[in-house]
């Protein structure tokens, strides 16, 4: 269903259907608000269409889906909704127009059409660190591609980046993809982790890596690519414990693609034009425990927010964000009172930063630990009040690593009048925080 | 001789590490936390199973490939030669999630399922 482009008018805009934005498209809409969902691609559904392996919704729908699977099943929740969708869209500019709406330029092939929205929900997603990111030396040929991209240009347009491939980094979808070029016909050298520990879960590690007999290098790491018009070799090196390459521990081999997996990055400008200030941790927007950022009537959900791991948590994010957004559009603005939720030693980052402590939701601390915490750890959520630590939530884990999101569920009720909230981690064999 | 074997259980994501110990016939699992990674682990000391997710080609489509999925789990040291038989596979546009798109491969008794819906190409 599309929408006629002149100017309109709206109670809550989305931005963005991946998962996020459709689950925060159906939740704002069944909340009672009129919802415009925007997406700049020709189909809903975002990464998860060229996520072909499976793996997803096993929280949300107990069953091991692909990515497409997925998004389609978010895709039906969507279309009974009612709200409405303009696809091959995008928005250049968003502006605010006094203090209780929005104005966004939106431009399609069918014109440029003025939307006038009350509350906006960025679930715009993440984007791929590139080479421009990473220090390697030599040459640019072609034949350097994201994980992302091979994954596109594999899953999507049926295309071989290549027939001998090195893979920089161990994030999830570079893992993946050895897997995908390996059942290709493709020759997959290794995976090369400049850390100590692979960045991406370990169930990739081993269905991905192990099942094929893909090698894992950890603590090496590609030092120059080699190669005038098409990538002909590369350097690897072992690094010290600072992350440089130790001399005369160099390796050359021969490759024509080499594919970079060192991370994503929450995709934000069109919020941060808006004034939303980001977290330096989580590289997207502080949020509330409504997904409500510092800017007020600006919500955000999914991995524009933080890069989760789960698929299921990113449609959780956007149901929270979308209910949230639905009753500040419908509603008019409501008082926030903001005390803010900090990550103690020993964290990567918490989500969310604050607790609105006016907001009847409650929902949950998703957290990452900064190190593996082999012995496992006792997580607790107190409330500071002057020098007082008085805990709210506590919860026991395994195991903590870096890779894998965690969640501590709020308690029902949070004291008011708290200085701050902390979240303070106590290791298991009582060791401390050695990062 | 009993062999141990040190695995991630790959059923979710919270990758438990198993310990598969192995006698003879005699088959123990630990470090699941739930009963699917106990059936994982005796299996992986059997003859571990995958499921196959690829793409196939597509005739008339909106776009070039088809995501699919065998219908159930193959032997892990057969999934090349699925891939290697899936080759020759072209479907014809419009499919459904849920197709059937190849039957029986290699005689496993599997069959490959499409897995997202594909429209006919629009023709301008
Ligand atoms: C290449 C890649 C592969 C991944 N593979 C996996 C995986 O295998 N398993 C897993 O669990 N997770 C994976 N992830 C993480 C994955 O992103 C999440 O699971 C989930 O899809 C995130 O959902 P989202 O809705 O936040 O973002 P996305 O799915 O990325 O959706 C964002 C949507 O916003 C649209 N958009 C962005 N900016 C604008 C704009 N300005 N205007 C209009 N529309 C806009 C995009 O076109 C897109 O459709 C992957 C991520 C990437 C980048
Ligand atoms: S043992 Fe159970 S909980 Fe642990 S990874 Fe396997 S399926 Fe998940």
């Amino acid at each position: 269903m599309s929408v006629g482009l002149q100017s309109m008018e709206t109670d809550v805009v989305v931005l963005g259907a991946g998962p996020a934005g459709l689950a925060a498209a159906v939740s704002a809409r069944s909340a009672g608000a009129r919802v415009l969902l925007v997406e700049r691609e020709d189909r809903v559904g975002g990464i998860l269409k060229q996520c072909v392996h499976d793996g997803f919704g096993l929280e949300k729908f107990r069953e091991r889906l692909t990515g497409p699977e997925y998004a389609l099943r978010e895709a039906d929740a969507f279309r009974a909704s009612g709200a409405s969708l303009l696809t091959e869209a995008y928005v250049t500019s968003a502006t605010r127009s006094g203090d209780s709406s929005f104005l966004l330029d939106c431009v399609s092939p069918r014109g440029v059409a003025q939307v006038r929205a009350r509350a906006l929900v960025m679930a715009t997603g993440c984007r791929e660190r590139t080479d421009r990111q990473v220090f390697i030396h030599g040459d640019r040929p072609a034949g350097i591609f994201t994980a992302g991209l091979a994954q596109y240009m594999v899953n999507v347009q049926g295309l071989l980046p290549g027939r001998r491939a090195v893979i920089l980094g161990s994030g999830d979808i570079g893992l993946i993809m050895a897997r995908r070029l390996t059942l290709e016909g493709v020759k997959v050298e290794g995976v090369y982790e400049i850390k100590s520990e692979p960045s991406g879960l370990a169930r990739n590690v081993r269905q991905c890596l192990e099942d094929f007999g893909i090698p894992l290098y950890l603590s090496t790491t590609v030092t120059s690519v080699r190669g005038r018009r098409r990538v002909e070799g590369v350097t690897v090196a072992a690094v010290d414990g600072r992350s440089r390459p130790i001399p005369g521990t160099e390796r050359e081999l021969a490759c024509d693609t080499l594919i970079l997996s060192v991370g994503l990055i929450p995709e934000n400008e069109l919020a941060v034009s808006l004034g939303v200030p980001l977290d330096g941790a989580t590289r997207g927007p502080r949020v509330d425990q409504n997904m409500h950022t510092l800017a007020d009537g600006v919500f955000a959900c999914g991995n524009a927010v933080h890069v989760n791991d789960l698929a299921d948590y990113v449609s959780e994010s956007g149901r929270v964000a979308g209910g949230a957004a639905a009753a500040w559009a419908l509603g008019g603005p409501q008082a926030r009172d903001l005390t803010p939720l900090r990550a103690g030693p020993g964290f990567l980052y918490a989500v969310p930063q604050f607790v609105d402590v006016l907001s009847g939701e409650r929902g949950s601390v998703f957290f990452r630990s900064n190190a593996t915490v082999a012995a496992g750890a006792r997580v607790s959520l107190g409330a500071m009040k002057d020098d007082d630590r008085r805990e709210l939530a506590a919860k026991t884990y395994p195991v903590l690593r870096p890779p894998e999101l965690e969640r501590l569920v709020l308690p029902p009720e949070l004291p008011s009048g708290a200085d701050s909230y902390i979240l303070d981690m106590e290791r298991m064999d009582g060791g401390g925080n050695d990062a | 001789m009993p062999e141990t074997l040190n695995l991630t259980c790959i059923v979710c994501p919270r990758g438990c590490r198993l310990t598969v110990v192995k006698d003879g016939d005699a088959v123990s699992v630990s470090g699941h936390a739930c009963p699917r990674g106990e059936a994982y682990g005796r299996q992986e000391a059997v003859c571990p199973l995958r499921s196959l997710t690829t793409t196939v080609r597509a005739d008339g489509g909106a776009r070039p490939r088809l995501a699919v999925r065998s219908s159930a789990d193959l032997p892990l040291s057969r999934l090349l030669d699925a891939m290697a038989a899936l080759d020759g596979v072209v479907v014809r546009a419009p499919v459904r999630a849920g197709d059937v798109v190849a039957r029986d491969i290699l005689g496993l008794g599997v069959d490959m399922l499409a897995t997202d819906n594909l429209e006919e190409a629009r023709h301008e």
